[in-house]
């Protein structure tokens, strides 16, 4: 109970008339790491962004460190939103600034942080994920997977309680992939709590405490990578699984 | 070409109207882009983020101005409103054309500011910032970049309207040659030399050439400007 960061409550989500996720609950302790994985438009990326409460959700209710945030008032999301990092499909970066300007603006406009300190800071994130060399680089002259990485940075910089990963190599050409799973694990092996929605089998297989297998909206499954992976007690849980193994082979990517 | 060469000699000593005329045109233009920029702005920001009755508005608001002839416009202005206020010439056409640039304006930066992702605002809202400051520190700085190709063309735009102002009187480059032929016109009159008289296409190709140097500086200007602020390597696609 001390160690549970996050609680998610059977939360509902619909657009218009589409019930997008259908009573959604699980916790996630502190240092796990879990994937969530399913077909496109089962609400997994509506998920994180309940999570970090972009588009709150219509029922249910949310707890980070045991308060709940799904009621709070408007002025003090913002807040919350620091706590938590999310990592983008699209890389997000903001195109009118460097790489560093990028990593640095969270802690100069939010954390209100002087420009030294930011800028130490900053230096440091993208050192960790390997990109100190490219700093003054813009996001058009970077590569996609150098790109997603500057996106970690700039979530890691804000010091967040968990980061949010939504299908972050999904856009990324198969070279480019490798490097930015080699951030996130070395992220998980150093105790960052992640939720990640991915098709990367084996980055679930290597880090990931705990697998969700989520369709039209609600969880089908979840357990221990092994024992979903060779022993998934659901069919639909095993067809799945199978055919991502199939298109993606056992490392998870063509 | 002992006519032409007198046409010329003429002109050459009326300069001084001339580019009186062509200041005055660019005043026009000046102001007349300004209000345009102030009130379209705020259209564009009424129109994304206002309630459903001010997003009404603001659209019956652009569809008007853009719906009726520029000339027409600032007959309205100059005979009404500025009527009422005693404008003169000079603040009713750029009332008029200001608004109308307004309602045009508005539209080039909705485009800008929609054609940005989502994520870019759910980017900067993750890290924690304010809807108000995402907008000014993430989307603003890039929107602007989108609407300086449209903005330039705009300001081409009311450089070429500013003639119409002629329709009340406002002395700018075109009013400045009608004037100069009129002139020149009664002086041979009383003279009785008809051959002293000006040839009206010399003059008005000359009041073009004006307007057309004018056209010339603005757009290199404008366009050097925007290369300047251009984000390296951006392309601005996806």
């Amino acid at each position: 109970m001390a160690d549970e960061l996050l609680k998610v409550e059977s939360i509902e989500k619909s657009f218009g008339k589409q019930k997008v996720l259908d009573g959604v609950s699980f916790i996630l302790n502190k240092g796990e790491v879990k994937v969530i994985v399913g077909p496109s438009g089962t609400g997994k990326s509506t998920l994180l962004r309940c999570i970090n409460l972009l588009n709150p959700p219509d029922k249910g209710k949310i707890y980070l460190q045991n308060k709940e945030i799904t009621s709070l008032k408007h002025t003090l999301v913002p807040a919350v939103r620091q706590k938590i990092g999310m990592v983008f499909q699209h890389f997000a970066l903001f195109n009118h600034l460097t790489a560093i300007d990028n990593v640095a603006l969270g802690l100069l406009k939010v954390r209100k942080m002087n420009k030294t300190d930011a800028y130490k800071k900053a230096i440091d994130e993208l050192n960790r994920v390997g990109l100190a060399d490219h700093k003054d680089k813009y996001p058009a002259q970077l590569s996609g997977g150098q790109k997603q990485r500057v996106g970690i940075a700039r979530a890691l910089a804000m010091d967040p309680l968990l980061i949010l990963f939504d299908e972050p190599t999904s856009a990324l050409d198969p070279e480019l992939i490798g490097e930015v799973l080699a951030v996130m694990q070395a992220l998980a092996k150093d105790g960052m709590t992640m939720i990640c929605v991915t098709h990367e089998m084996g980055f679930a297989k290597s880090v990931a405490n705990e697998v969700i297998f989520m369709e039209k909206g609600k969880i089908i499954e979840q357990g221990l990578p092994e024992e979903l992976f060779s022993n998934a007690k659901n069919p639909r849980t095993r067809e799945f699984l199978s055919k991502i193994s199939q298109l993606y082979g056992e490392t998870g990517h063509k | 070409m002992e006519i032409f060469e007198h046409n010329l000699l003429f002109l050459f000593k009326n300069m001084p109207m001339l580019l009186s005329g062509a200041l005055t045109a660019i005043l026009l233009t000046f102001t007349s882009i300004i209000i345009g920029l102030v009130v379209g702005i705020m259209v564009t920001f009424f129109r994304i983020y206002g309630s459903k009755f001010t997003k009404k508005l603001m659209f019956a608001y652009e569809w008007l101005l853009k719906g009726t002839p520029p000339l027409i416009l600032i007959f309205i202005f100059y005979f009404g409103l500025g009527n009422y206020l005693n404008l003169g010439e000079f603040f009713a056409a750029a009332l008029a054309l200001g608004l109308r640039s307004s309602a045009y304006q508005a539209q080039i930066y909705r485009g800008a500011v929609l054609s940005i992702s989502t994520e870019q605002t759910e980017a900067g809202l993750s890290l924690g910032l304010s809807r108000f400051k995402t907008f000014y520190l993430v989307i603003l700085p890039q929107a602007i970049r989108l609407s300086l190709p449209g903005f330039t063309n705009e300001f081409t735009i009311v450089l070429k309207d500013t003639p119409l102002a002629y329709g009340v009187g406002l002395v700018e480059i075109l009013k400045a040659g009608r004037d100069i032929l009129a002139q020149q016109l009664s002086a041979a009159i009383v003279s009785g030399k008809v051959t002293a008289s000006l040839n009206p296409f010399i003059v008005y190709l000359t009041c073009a050439l004006i307007y057309f140097v004018l056209f010339e500086i603005f757009y290199y200007s404008l366009n050097a400007l925007s290369k300047k602020f251009q984000i390296p390597g951006f392309i601005f696609d996806k």
